[in-house]
């Protein structure tokens, strides 16, 4: 960057802080531990600590009602952790560098207090941790704990039955041994591997999960459900999805103007219809579609209609992948005589898949966070079992629906998050070996 | 569309002294694409062709009425809340309006808050205190993986839970315990009650008055421009826009005598009337919606002022431009251009997941269409209206930021 | 494109011949479901008393035990149920599409879901109405003093068009909060988004055990509509038609004649010729709608009779503790009138 040394004075000094990188980490592992620490002993002061029963006021409602104490001891216990961490200077500059940085820096305080106090107060101050019922839970106003621990295999697995379940575990380990190979970058023999996760395994996982033969009795899809549901809509619809993807990514950009036409066509109806209209088609529609007496499983049918929605966006990620190719491959493809599937499978898809890895990621987080609206067509993924279980009589209580979708929640976010962090690992390790 | 043909695999003959060979290859290749496009036509048709008569087939076996003449058929339902007339005693196709218009509505309150949310807090992750810059990236990172459902769910029942009942009886004194908030407006959980503004006759002045400031503030603006460019010397728009246009009406409402009066909301006996009211279900569906997208607006717009180079901003700053005009005149437009196309499909992402809205009470369209396909039994006429009419709204929406992407292009040089 | 549809639709077709539930429509339903070896009964997706599933995924209920009858009357095992948990939405087109073989989800018998859904209902199980659930502070009589309120309901049910009826014909004015499952509905009125919550006052007293303090509810004398909630089948096939709507007779007649879970294997020694006619000792009337002549003591065996059915799962012996009323014997004063066997 040359025009950087045209204007030397305009750079603000930063990052001369030997001691920030450290301060950084320290500080966000202390803060909320600080908070933890001072909720605590104001929450014993107030009585209101892990006495059932005895509770002040509505947790959630706490979260905004925060005193003048609080907020001096937080001050005070952030003041000592950060004043004996960092440099004072990074203070300043990174956070009371003005007025108005200051007044910003006392809001987001202020809010990051709010948000843990509330989050604190509800799933540990005030919340329920032993019972065997709902009973136990009514007294307080905060999580009811002992309605996950109870429902937890529900919540994972459905109905799936108990015999059975190892069944499911087999295949999430199976999964988990075919795709942490395939994630990690440097671990050799990837197409051996991607053949395995996306050729046998499907097939392996079929037969383990549904049953049917000789040692595996039969489990009805009515029976699944949970985070089970959650995984198999989405890894199903992102597998089906794929090839599907790929010739209508393909289509699209294809010299036969009836072909492009008809992939245009699917690719731009999908994307503008809502999921839930297209899980209603599924749903509804298909089996008013099929031949009389043609009856597909309702579970097959909700799949049918994700792979379809996620085709078209998977189609749009990989176009995304096949423009980034510099026209240069096509042409020396050409030149050596490939003809078009040569030129395709071995030069360029090779390449644009390898580019798109983080937008099929992306996707995949995207379809896995729309699974939740299959319960609307009845089916019981995580979200659904969840919110069916609010009807359980055996463990009614006010807050049971708040806990369970906070357990959901951090579930899916669990999840997300990794895999978000994972895209964004490739698409550095991507960019870093782009520069070479 | 144009890429497609920029990686024509057809060698060209050369001239025409095409060898028979190649000439013989092209001539198969062409007859080959033809014969597939061919089996493709026939094979949509044909999966057509199955679909409807199958349908047809089955309707017809199990005795169920089809054909859209069901939507003049009185629907008999209520809706919670309707912006055009609707009781009833009116049709199904009215029904279907008045979800229309719900989810319109709500969309479009929906774009205008996520947009000014997502670039705040776009804006956040790059601000130079290190607090704000972490909090929007906790932020950005929380609300974006977490499924949207789940997102309405809570605030539907964390705002409701927050909220007071309408009024209280303590020994037959009936009390109102709604939040007063400023203006006469009122919160509980029945809602937002704001008072309901009501025109005198004289009103239509302030309204004249108000078109009149804009047509002002048009011709300013375009006289400034023409100033700066002959002079150099800038005039303060922004500012004399402002007074314009909150002035002028202001005097003239004053001086009609302020031919404006509000309906409050009053107790009643369960509930508060009067007013307008704003059903916590528009509000949780209109928080998640707001919240969810904003956090990939967010990031779109943190991308796009990113995606400005660093030497833009410098050159900028070197020509003695101050930070405001540098962020105004310079790295905006230039972001605006990397921002645009995404921030398009996250509007109708937006758009489109309203259809949730149902999920908690919300009567939008997908909901409206799910009550009438429920109490008539008529899916595929339904689903097919619903489709339709996101469809519609899907190419409108990007045919518009096609057309305004352009228009940025064409000032961006 | 052409890849993706038939790919598609070679994949579901595939898929749907290998769980296929063959054919709705040319073979009979009985042997459909005798070939298969289970009932494929759809129920709600939980309702208290009516059909709802605990921690284990085994079903219970009014609707369940009528579904169990069936299964016990055909194949001797009230096991050889496969329960399919429908939305209020789905149910009818579940029906229609031959994913199940009988509808027990307290759905309301209408002339517009016999004529235009193709669907037939058997018989009236369980006698309903739609009544008003309201907070006792709110210090309401009568359904006539809800002008204003806000009512919470559930959408896609005549509850729904009811509610909007009986505000109109009384010429109050109302706000409807309209939700697509029950759940949600009581979450609201529990959060005190409502007034006053309506469905069938069965599940009111069902909803009412859920709320955060039972107590504080009542519900209001007004009925204002009929519910006759009644299993239904598909159009067309009489004779799965007249199993399935004798299963719901026999469940009477044997309450009608004393016979109870307990007494059944005393009672087949019984000199009463009702008794033995319906036990199958006297007569051919099991053979004679396709099913074997021991149908009423399998399912008596497997279910109780239906005033059992009806105690154990809404009435004393469950937390709903609904008083008989209409369902009572037509002998006792209610409408349950079952035709003879003979």
């Amino acid at each position: 960057m040359v025009d950087v040394t045209l204007a030397p004075t305009m750079r603000r000094p930063e990052k001369i802080y030997s001691a920030k990188a450290t301060t950084d980490t320290r500080l966000l592992v202390l803060a909320p531990v600080a908070m933890v620490l001072t909720e605590l002993v104001l929450g014993w002061l107030r009585g209101a600590y892990l006495t059932p029963g005895a509770t002040t006021d509505g947790a959630v409602r706490s979260m905004f009602s925060y005193d003048a104490t609080s907020l001096i001891t937080l001050g005070t216990v952030l003041a000592f952790f950060v004043g004996h961490l960092a440099p004072v200077n990074w203070l300043r500059d990174n956070l009371f560098s003005s007025v108005g940085n200051a007044v910003m820096t006392l809001f987001g305080l202020i809010l990051i207090y709010g948000m843990l106090s509330g989050l604190f107060g509800f799933s540990v101050s005030h919340a329920t941790w032993t019972g065997d019922n709902g009973e136990a839970c009514r007294p307080n106003s905060g999580a009811c704990w002992p309605m996950v621990h109870a429902k937890f295999a529900q919540f994972m697995y459905g109905r799936y039955p108990d015999g059975e379940r190892w069944r499911v575990n087999l295949t999430y380990f199976l999964a988990a041994i075919g795709l942490v190979p395939l994630m990690i970058p440097r671990v050799p023999y990837k197409l051996q591997n991607a053949i395995f996760v996306f050729g046998v395994f499907p097939i392996i996982a079929f037969f383990l999960l549904v049953g049917g033969v000789p040692g595996l009795p039969h489990v009805a899809t009515e029976y699944w459900g949970g985070l089970l549901v959650t995984l198999v809509v989405a890894s199903v619809g992102i597998t089906a999805s794929f090839p599907l993807g790929i010739m209508l990514a393909l289509g699209r950009r294809s010299r036969m103007p009836l072909v492009r036409w008809a992939s245009v066509t699917f690719i731009e109806f999908v994307r503008g219809v809502p999921l839930i209209t297209v899980l209603f088609m599924a749903s509804v529609m298909l089996p008013l579609f099929l031949p009389p007496g043609w009856n597909i499983d309702k579970l097959l049918r909700a799949l049918v209609g994700v792979a379809l929605f996620a085709a078209a966006y998977m189609a749009e990620t990989i176009r995304g992948g096949l423009q980034a190719i510099p026209r240069g491959q096509f042409e020396a493809a050409d030149a050596i005589g490939l003809n078009y599937r040569q030129k395709m499978s071995m030069i360029v898809l090779p390449q644009a898949l390898k580019l798109v890895i983080p937008g099929i990621v992306n996707t995949f987080i995207g379809l896995f966070k729309d699974t939740s609206l299959v319960l609307i067509i009845g089916l019981f993924d995580l979200l659904g079992i969840v919110q069916q279980n609010n009807t359980d009589q055996k463990w009614l209580a006010p807050t049971n629906a708040m806990t369970g979708y906070l357990f959901a929640g951090f579930i899916f976010w669990i999840f997300c998050f990794g895999m978000s962090r994972y895209s964004a690992f490739v698409e550095r390790n991507l960019s870093s070996n782009e520069k070479r | 569309m144009t890429i497609a043909t920029d990686h024509r695999s057809t060698p060209e003959p050369a001239g025409g002294t095409a060898r028979p060979s190649i000439a013989s290859y092209i001539y198969q290749r062409e007859t080959r694409e033809i014969i597939f496009q061919v089996v493709l036509v026939v094979a949509i048709v044909a999966f057509f062709y199955m679909i409807i008569s199958n349908a047809a087939a089955n309707l017809r076996a199990r005795n169920i009425a089809s054909g859209f003449g069901f939507l003049k058929n009185v629907a008999g339902f209520d809706i919670s809340q309707t912006w055009i007339e609707y009781s009833n005693v009116a049709s199904y196709g009215r029904a279907f309006m008045v979800g229309l218009w719900n989810t319109v509505i709500l969309s479009a309150i929906g774009i205008v808050a996520t947009t000014i949310l997502g670039f705040t807090i776009g804006i956040a992750r790059l601000s130079s205190n290190w607090l704000i810059a972490k909090l929007a990236a906790v932020y950005v990172e929380i609300v974006r993986n977490c499924p949207l459902l789940l997102q309405m769910f809570l605030w539907y029942f964390a705002v409701l839970k927050q909220l007071p009942e309408p009024l209280s009886r303590v020994d037959g004194v009936v009390k109102s315990t709604s939040y007063a908030l400023p203006g006469g407006a009122l919160l509980n959980t029945r809602g937002l009650f704001v008072p309901k503004p009501e025109w005198l006759p004289g009103a239509g002045y302030v309204l004249l008055a108000l078109i009149a400031a804009i047509v002002g503030v048009i011709v300013l603006a375009r006289w400034a421009k023409a100033r700066q460019l002959a002079t150099g010397q800038p005039f303060p728009v922004m500012w004399t826009a402002l007074a314009l246009v909150v002035g002028l009406p202001l005097i003239v409402y004053l001086l009609l005598g302020r031919p404006l009066q509000f309906e409050y909301p009053v107790l009643g006996r369960f509930n508060l009337s009067g007013g307008m009211v704003m059903l916590p279900e528009f509000v949780a569906v209109l928080l998640g919606l707001v919240f969810y997208t904003a956090s990939y607006i967010a990031e779109i717009v943190r991308a796009g002022i990113v995606g400005v180079s660093k030497g833009q901003k410098e050159a900028a700053m070197a020509m003695g431009l101050s930070k405001g005009q540098t962020l105004r005149l310079v790295v905006v437009p230039q972001a605006m251009r990397i921002i645009i196309p995404p921030l398009t499909s996250n509007y109708l992402n937006l758009t489109k997941n309203s259809s949730l809205g149902g999920a908690i009470g919300y009567p939008d369209m997908t909901q409206v269409a799910g009550t009438i396909n429920n109490q008539t039994g008529q899916a595929i006429e339904s689903i097919l209206m619903l489709m339709a009419v996101y469809l519609t709204i899907s190419l409108l929406t990007s045919g518009f930021m096609n057309w305004f992407n352009k228009r940025m292009a064409l000032v961006e040089r | 494109m052409k890849h993706t549809m038939k790919l598609g639709l070679a994949a579901a077709l595939a898929i749907a011949g290998a769980t296929a539930t063959a054919s709705a429509q040319a073979p009979k339903t009985l042997d459909t479901v005798k070939q298969r070896g289970s009932l494929n009964c759809g129920v709600g997706t939980g309702l208290a008393g009516f059909g709802q599933p605990d921690d284990k995924g085994a079903w219970t209920g009014l609707d369940v035990d009528f579904c169990r009858a069936i299964a016990a009357a055909v194949f001797n095992d009230p096991q050889k149920v496969t329960f399919k948990p429908l939305s209020a939405k789905e149910r009818f087109t579940a029906l229609q599409s031959g994913e199940i073989d009988v509808l027990a989800r307290n759905s309301t018998w209408t002339i517009s879901r016999d004529s235009s859904l193709g669907l037939a209902f058997v018989a009236t199980n369980y006698y309903d109405g739609q009544g008003f659930m309201v907070k006792k502070s709110l210090n309401v009589k009568s359904a006539k003093e809800l002008k204003g309120a806000s009512v919470c309901v559930q959408t896609g049910t005549t509850t729904e068009l009811n509610l909007a009826d009986f505000f109109r014909s009384n010429k109050l004015d109302y706000k409807p909060v309209v939700f697509e499952k029950n759940d949600e509905v009581v979450a609201a009125y529990d959060a005190n988004r409502c007034d006053a919550f309506t469905t069938d006052a069965s599940g009111l007293y069902a909803e009412r055990l859920r709320m955060k303090n039972p107590d504080e509810n009542i519900v209001l004398p007004e009925i204002i509509s009929k519910e006759p909630l009644a299993p239904a089948v598909r159009q067309g096939d009489s004779q799965w038609f007249t199993i399935v709507r004798w299963v719901h007779f026999a469940m009477l007649n044997a309450e009608e004649l004393g016979v109870t879970q307990k007494n059944v294997d005393e009672m087949l020694a019984s000199a009463n010729p009702d008794v033995k006619r319906m036990l199958g000792k006297e007569g051919e009337f099991g053979k004679g709608i396709g099913l074997e002549n021991d149908w009423v003591v399998r399912i008596v065996k497997a279910v109780g009779n239906y005033g059992e059915s009806y105690e154990r799962n809404v009435g004393s012996g469950s937390r709903l503790k609904i008083d008989r009323g209409l369902n009572k014997q037509w002998s006792q004063g209610g409408l349950q009138y079952a035709p003879p066997i003979r």
